[in-house]
This record gives structure tokens, sequence and C-alpha cells, in this order.
């Protein structure tokens, strides 16, 4: 049937999508999806949307420094810092680190997390010993001086809290998903699926994994948060890469200038807030993941 | 090619419970869900494995099917070692052995639609996905599933009970095994379509010559569907004959309380009592010598020391050291 070729690709696709379940039910989700469109979008489009380049130092048309402008001077919508950057372009650029670094560290730990999970509920025995132990370790480690160190011995960049996060925070993910597949690996499906001579890695991919998925989303949508405030941490430490513009970089560089005492408010409350937003939109995801995964805890 | 295609000599399955402080508080450590049975079953024929809930029928089902392995003794298909079997040869083993679920609710993953469900065994026993449509369509028609057409792209949520369960004898029988293990398929039925699902099974083993076992709590569902009983407690296998001999004539006092216990339609007719006590002992700690003594009418000093190996008695085998006498 040629027809049915045709068919199967959208059929795929639907069937990730019902796997991923937005949850677009429950309002706080929704308003947290609209948020993190506006920031993904901001941060795919940030070289259409800033109008400078976050790095440049800008001149007004005296020929003396933008330095300290305040918000709708000159034509800067949120001002300029005190060595004369536009603050706007900062924040647009700034969502663009920050969507690299929740993504890809998500992307991490939802990913090392699900296959320790399923590795672990699944093999059991000393496979699962060994995973869990590493586990233990992992929730011993305090995670951000260990970003600190980690950045200690490497060049300062972004990807430190990326690979801290990877290194560390698998370990609520890979013990979330490992219960849910040690109730799934009892199921009768499962064990007629081994009946009937199905190996065991087709039993995880198909019969398993399908079943953890919304979980792994759920940790992934946690994690983007984290890793966001993460590096934003870590940039306002002033471990951070001093030539990619974040948020926490702007936080720092803020409070380098001593924006409170020269009442700036204007270089820290906007990155600030885009802090806030973007994490407490993936809080209210999470919440609505929540729900529907476990629609019988109510609230 | 022998005339036997299961053998089980002195199979144990322990299972470890329990931690480090629940043994150090002196509990015992294993559960002997099969505790040294030995039986054999030619090819063709169909067996019930009668005894209440925990007596480890269905453990014993599982090792058949390798879902376990046997901590003792050795389980035997067609003459090989079922735990130690590796590579193509389990992979031949799982197209001729096959299970029925109890709870067909569970046996099917719910995002599969009923085709999908039938192809997995088909996929994983390497036939060509030319032959699969007509192979789907003939497990269907011979579970009794007329217009199978229709199943084939519905999901379980949308069959009822005893359609789902057909289901789930399709997917066992679609690779036409030798062997099959059912585990109790009607207990999850509305009584109504319980008749229907029996005789599918019936007349598809009789047509298939399948050898059978078939797990029950019910010994009026065994004798509808098996001419070979076999009875368990706590392990062990108490007696061991033809159904009808069994139904009129127990000899095992266990077995006599089983079929004294069986309901009759007649409410008013009053009912004997049962000569056993309610409740099974815990079986982490099962009475030592006969596990049945601490129930049984018949007891003597001797049940608590040795432990009955079955004796033949006319057609029967009997684990009971007075039974018959």
């Amino acid at each position: 049937m040629p027809e049915a070729a045709v068919i199967r690709k959208p059929r795929v696709l639907s069937r990730v999508f019902s796997a991923v379940r937005l949850p677009v039910g429950d309002p706080f989700a929704v308003v947290g999806l609209v948020i993190y469109a506006l920031f993904i979008v901001t941060a795919l489009s940030a070289p259409l949307i800033a109008p400078y380049d976050p790095t440049e130092i800008l001149y007004t048309e005296n020929y003396d420094l933008a330095s300290d402008l305040l918000p709708g001077e000159e034509g800067h919508v949120l001002g300029t810092t005190s060595l004369g950057r536009d603050i706007f372009s900062q924040i647009v650029w700034g969502a663009r680190s920050a969507l690299l670094v929740g993504l890809t560290a998500a992307f991490m730990v939802a990913f090392i997390g699900s296959i320790v999970g399923l590795l672990s509920g699944y093999f059991g025995g000393w496979v699962d010993a060994l995973l869990m132990r590493l586990a233990d370790v992992a929730f011993g480690i305090p995670f951000l001086p260990f970003v600190i160190v980690i950045s200690a011995f490497s060049e300062p960049s972004i990807w430190n809290t990326v690979i801290a996060m990877a290194l560390v925070l698998w370990r609520d993910t890979g013990r979330v998903i490992r219960s849910q597949v040690l109730s799934l690996r009892s199921r009768g499906y499962v064990e007629a699926a081994r009946v009937s001579g199905s190996s065991d890695l087709k039993i995880i991919l198909r019969h398993i994994t399908p079943n953890i998925l919304p979980l792994s989303f759920l940790y992934g949508s946690i994690a983007i948060g984290w890793a966001i405030l993460t590096e934003a941490s870590i940039s306002f430490l002033g471990f951070g890469d001093p030539d990619a513009i974040s948020w926490g970089f702007m936080l720092q560089d803020a409070f380098n200038s001593q924006a409170l005492a020269r009442q700036a408010y204007h270089w820290f409350i906007p990155p600030g807030l885009a802090i806030i937003l973007v994490v407490s939109a993936g809080f209210f995801i999470s919440r609505g993941y929540e729900n529907l995964l476990f629609p019988k805890l109510g609230r | 090619m022998s005339d036997s295609l299961i053998e089980m000599t002195n199979a144990q399955l322990h299972y470890k419970v329990g931690n480090s402080i629940s043994a150090m508080m002196g509990l015992p450590s294993t559960v002997k869900a099969v505790d040294g049975v030995s039986l054999t079953l030619k090819r063709g024929e169909s067996v019930g494995l009668l005894g209440e809930s925990g007596c480890g029928k269905t453990s014993m089902g599982r090792v058949l099917v390798r879902l376990e392995q046997v901590t003792g003794g050795s389980a035997r298909f067609d003459g090989k070692e079922i735990g130690q079997m590796k590579g193509a040869e389990l992979q031949a083993f799982r197209s001729r052995s096959q299970m029925i679920f109890q709870n067909p609710f569970d046996a099917v993953n719910p995002r599969y639609s009923i085709r999908r469900t039938l192809e997995e065994p088909l996929s994983n026993a390497g036939i060509k996905r030319g032959e699969w449509h007509d192979r789907v369509i003939a497990a269907l028609e011979l579970v009794g599933l007329g217009d199978p057409e229709q199943f084939l792209e519905r999901f379980p949520h949308q069959l009822s009970g005893g359609q789902l369960q057909r289901v789930v004898m399709a997917r066992a029988l679609i690779l036409e095994p030798e062997f099959v293990v059912a585990d109790e398929p009607v207990s999850m039925l509305d009584v109504s379509v319980r008749a229907g699902v029996l005789n599918v099974f019936r007349d598809v083993r009789d047509r298939l010559g399948l050898t059978a076992i078939y797990i029950s709590h019910d010994l009026a569902l065994v004798r509808y569907v098996c001419e070979r009983t076999i009875v368990m407690y706590l392990g062990r296998i108490m007696e061991d004959g033809p159904t009808e001999d069994i139904v009129h004539a127990p000899l095992h006092p266990y077995t006599q309380a089983l079929v004294a216990a069986v309901p009759t339609p007649h409410v008013d007719q009053s009912h004997a009592p049962l000569p056993i006590g309610a409740g099974a002992p815990d079986p982490r700690n099962p009475p030592s010598g006969c596990v049945f003594r601490d129930r049984c009418p018949l007891v003597q000093d001797r049940c608590a020391s040795d432990i009955p190996q079955p004796r033949k008695i006319g057609t029967r085998l009997v684990a009971c050291h007075f039974a018959g006498s």
C-alpha cells in the first residue's frame, strides 16, 4: 500500500506529540507557555530585535560616551550601562544565552537521567546498584561550589554550567524515572512482550520509554529554570564568561557599577525581571505537567 | 522426539525477601513459591493447575515460559533446560511456548493498536512483513473475533474485556506455539462472557493439538477444560490425576476441602461445612513436614516430621501419609 507509507510519517509525529503532551488545560501552564514562546522567539531573532551590539560602547551625537542614560533617553528604550552599552540589546542577547544554556542543560539532564533511570530500573542487579551509588555521590556534591570548581579548572564559559549540570543534576531525574520503570517493568504487557520474544532493547524502547517521556519532559522543564538561574549566579559571582552577554553578567555589571548606590534601578531590574519571568514560566509549565502526569494528587 | 514436552524434576523457585534487619530478627529470608515440584506433561496433554491464591501455581507457569527461572531442580522444555537457553535457541523457545495472561486490560499496551499488538510476536520471530496482515487476520478469526478487519486499528480501551482477552489469546497463538500457559484467563471477565472465551480456548487447543497448562482456583473451570488436574498447596503438589476422578472421589484432604467448597446454584441447600480452617499459613514460614498439616483433619504426629512423598493410589499421585487408607 503506497498510501500507508505516506501516512506513516505524520502518525509518528502525532505519536511523539501525544507522548510529550503539552499541558494546555492549566491556565498557569498556558501563561508559562506564552512566556516561553516570547522568550524563544526573542532569543532566536535577537539580531533582528536588538538595535545595537550588546557589547558595543556607544556614543551620543555629540561624541560623548553614552553612559548612564536613563530609559528613553537618546532612543535607548531601557537606557545604557555605565560603560555605555544598550541595556535593551543586552536583555535581548541575554535571552539567547539563557536559552542556549537552559535548553542544552535541560536536554543533558533529562537525557542522562532518563538513560540512567531506564537502565537502573529495567536491569536491576549490579547495574542498578552501581548507578544508584553514583547517584548518591551526585546527591552529595554541593552544586554551586562544584560549578565554581569546574570554572576554576577551565576557561570561563557558559558551558561550564551546562557541564556541571550534566554531571550532577541527572540524579533527581534518574531516581524518579527508575522508580517509574520499576513499576512499568512488571506490567502485564511488558511481560507479554518478553514472552513473545521481544529483546530487552525493544521492550525498553517501545513499551517503557513512551511511558516515561512525559516525566523526562517534566524534569527537563524544571532543569531549564535551574540552568538559567545557575548561569546567572555563576556570572553574578564573577566566574562567568566576560565576553558572553547574559542576564547574570548584566547583574554583575550593575553590581560592580554600584547600581544601588547610584539608584540606577534600570540596570538590574530588567535582567532580574527577565530571569524571574523565564524561571517561573518554567515552574508553571512543569506544574502543568505534574497535573497531567499525576492527576490524582490534586492541590 | 520424546513423548513428553514438559518435565519438571524437583523444581524450586525461592524468592529472597526481607532485608538485613528482618534477617537479624530471625525472620525467614525466602518464600518458597515452588518447592520440589516434579511433573511431566505429554505432548498434546492439557493440565489444570488448581490451588488457592499464593500456592505457587502462577509461579510455576511463569517458570515454564521463562518469566522466572528455577532456583533449584530442573524445568525442561522438549528436553532442554529452560533457564539455560540462549540466543537462537531461546528465540525459538519464545515462539514455541506462550502465555495467556490473567488481566487482559493490563496485558496489552494501551498505546498500541490491536494490529501493532499482534504484529509484535511476528516481527520478533522474523516473519516477513508481507505475511503479517494475513497472519493477524487469521489469528483474530481463530479466537472467534468475527469481521477481524474492524478491530485492527482499534485501541485496547475501545474493546470489551472478553474481546480483549481474545486478542491476548490471539497474540499467544499467532506464532502457532506448541505449549501455552493460560493463567486464569477468565477470572477478570464477566461471568456472561466466560463460557465464550473458555470454549474458544478449548477449541483452539484441540484444533492445534496444544500442550496446555490451565491455571485456576476454580475447580469447575478446570473440570470444563482439562482432563488432568494437579492440585497445589504452598508450593507443593498435593494430588495429581484425572480430573473426573478427583472431582468425584478426592483423596487428599485438601482436595476434599476444595471439592466441598465449590458453590452450587441451589441456595436453599445447606452446604457441608469446610473440613479445614479458613486461612493458609504465612508462606514465609510454612509448617515443617507436610505443609498442609496445620489445617488437616487427618493430622498425626508423623506429619510434622516427614514430608509426604507422592504415592500412587489408583490413577492418581497423592502426597499424604494417610489418604486413601
